[in-house]
């Protein structure tokens, strides 16, 4: 139903649509993400569940990052696609959904996508000078670099944050 | 590293950074908050995460389906059956399958008995944590019961691994519902001595009213789920919304709050645990009416055939070869499969390429965007208050970093 009203208010926006079982999911071109957003948020799905992304290195564009929206009166479900190509940024949906800061801080984090106006755009879960994304393709399960493979004897723990910056 | 420094600069004398974690008695795991204080006043609060991030999704994508399950026992190890459970019905919807009736009361019965686990953890802990030490002890009695009556049907306390795809590992044994009883009679006592500590002490109720109070709007833009949401006053509980393992035809309610606050929190946890017996109760009796059954799915190409059926038949030999050095057949697309866990909603994302593996697995644990919010939530407030927010939002590192 929510397909339907997003593609009489914004035709043009949702480039795919499918239906898999019974999950939404629209595909949207990522010039138009922020105004979906804002609109499917109109519409009453307020509640920002989860957004993360997906690495298909074989495909151009190489990214997709997924946000799932709910809709906490009719219960219904949606999952937004949005596809990046390496090195494109997206925008920052913090301005309408606050809890999307550390998802996509993740995202960055983990895919190397960067969000634009985002408020804090850096690394969450590994540590700041942490070389590479992990949950990319091509970095490999053993952690890939020279640091994680060899045992160099000196301890991460010297090079940890300052306290004040 | 110094775990307490100044800031000199001229605009901002006497501001006092302190470290909080990531190796703390009240740090839930190994967080890490940088509170920069003025006084006793929390100006900023500034959480880092990350110190129990052990790649599980990047785990996930290497191993088969099954393999997964003792996985999501580490994301929340507080209640670790509702992580099982989670995992499977996500599988079982990308499958499209569905477990036996059976299967399904006896998953409800272990998922609300990990619930009244959780949240014992959570209020007993969070007393601790702000000095109310008697409650926990009366409270620590009934959870250890629990993990006892775990013991007995997974065979395991904490990493229980209970739940396969189509259904259990095993049923639960005999003597299992006799005990359940005499522990919902247990429990029910201790909650009420838990209350009389709590609920009515003027200390209690001072540091923890008004302590983390948000509106409904704040908590939704902050993607908040469960108690915590349910706290600020509305009643959206995915049992009810949108029922999965047949949770529509139990009879319960959902308490909600009005403020939000940790004192809020609280008697929503309490009378939570409450309707949990309530259901465990119904489970019992179903469970007796319907009488001894499978507990895991009729097919051969998702679960494994009994053992005798292996050592004793050529089809069962082949089945279990072709299941475990084969995997399952599992069909292309993505499924995002939610539950409610004891903290809110607990998501698996999965695609699938049709591979032995899942092409990407991703969990949505329920207290990464709690934990976010943090800083609007403890903004000017005092330091003493920090602890027990932080115990309210009942964080668990282990799903936290993932």
């Amino acid at each position: 139903m929510i397909v339907e009203r997003i593609n009489e208010a914004m035709p043009g926006a949702v480039v795919a649509h499918s239906d898999f079982r019974g999950d939404q999911t629209i595909v949207a071109d990522l010039s138009k993400y922020l105004e979906l957003v804002k609109f499917i948020f109109k519409e009453g799905f307020q509640l920002m569940i989860d957004l993360t992304a997906v690495d298909w290195p074989e495909r151009q564009p190489r990214f997709d990052v997924v946000v799932h929206f709910q809709n906490l009166v009719s219960q219904e479900r949606l999952r937004v696609k949005i596809p990046v190509a390496e090195g494109q940024s997206i925008p920052s949906i913090t301005g309408i959904h606050k809890g999307a800061n550390w998802f996509e801080r993740e995202v960055f984090d983990l895919f190397g996508i960067p969000f634009d106006s985002h408020p804090n755009m850096t690394r969450l879960v590994m540590w700041s000078d942490f070389v590479g994304h992990p949950l990319r393709k091509d970095f490999s399960l053993d952690g890939g670099d020279d640091w994680c493979n060899s045992d160099t004897g000196t301890s991460y723990a010297g090079h940890a944050r300052p306290l004040a910056e | 590293m110094p775990s307490v420094s100044f800031e000199n600069d001229s605009t901002h004398i006497g501001r006092m950074i302190v470290n909080f974690g990531p190796s703390h008695p009240s740090a839930h795991g190994t967080l890490r908050v940088i509170l920069t204080l003025e006084g006793e006043n929390i100006v900023k609060a500034e959480p880092e995460i990350g110190y129990l991030h052990r790649g599980v999704e990047k785990l996930g994508e290497n191993l088969s389906y099954t393999q997964f399950i003792p996985l999501t026992d580490r994301l929340n190890y507080c209640s670790p059956i509702l992580n099982n459970v989670g995992y499977v019905l996500a599988v079982e919807k990308l499958l499209g399958i569905q477990d036996p009736p059976r299967s399904r009361i006896i998953r409800v019965l272990v998922s609300e008995l990990t619930r009244i686990s959780d949240h014992l953890v959570c209020i007993g802990v969070n007393a601790v944590d702000i000095g109310a030490f008697s409650a926990y002890l009366y409270i620590f009695q009934v959870r250890e019961n629990i993990y006892d009556l775990l013991e007995m049907t997974a065979g395991q306390r904490l990493h229980t691994s209970f739940t396969r795809i189509g259904g259990l590992y095993r049923d639960i044994p005999d003597e299992f519902i006799p005990i359940c009883e005499d522990l919902l009679k247990d429990c029910a006592k201790h909650i009420d001595e838990m209350e009389s500590l709590l609920t009515h002490n003027p200390i209690w109720a001072d540091r923890t009213k008004g302590v983390g109070v948000f509106t409904v709007e704040q908590a939704i833009s902050w993607g908040y789920t469960g108690p915590c949401l349910r706290a600020c006053g509305l009643p959206h509980d995915l049992r009810k919304v949108q029922p999965y393992l047949d949770y529509e035809t139990y009879d319960f309610d959902i308490p909600v709050g009005t403020t939000g606050d940790v004192y809020d929190r609280y008697l929503v946890r309490t009378e939570e645990m409450r309707q949990s017996m309530l259901i465990i109760r119904q489970c019992i009796k179903r469970l007796k009416e319907i009488g001894p059954g499978p507990v895991i799915i009729d097919d051969y190409k998702v679960a494994l055939p009994p053992k005798d059926e292996v050592y004793t038949h050529v089809e069962g030999l082949i089945h279990h070869f072709k299941l475990i050095m084969h995997g399952m057949d599992i069909p292309s697309g993505e499924v995002y499969c939610a539950t409610e866990a004891a903290n809110g909603e607990l998501g698996f994302y999965i695609i699938s390429d049709g591979g032995k593996s899942p092409y990407r697995i991703h969990v949505r644990p329920p207290c990464y965007p709690i934990f976010s919010s943090i800083d609007e939530k403890i903004n000017g407030r005092l330091l003493a208050d920090f602890l027990s927010e932080l115990g309210a939002m009942n964080i668990i590192a282990g799903e936290l970093d993932r």
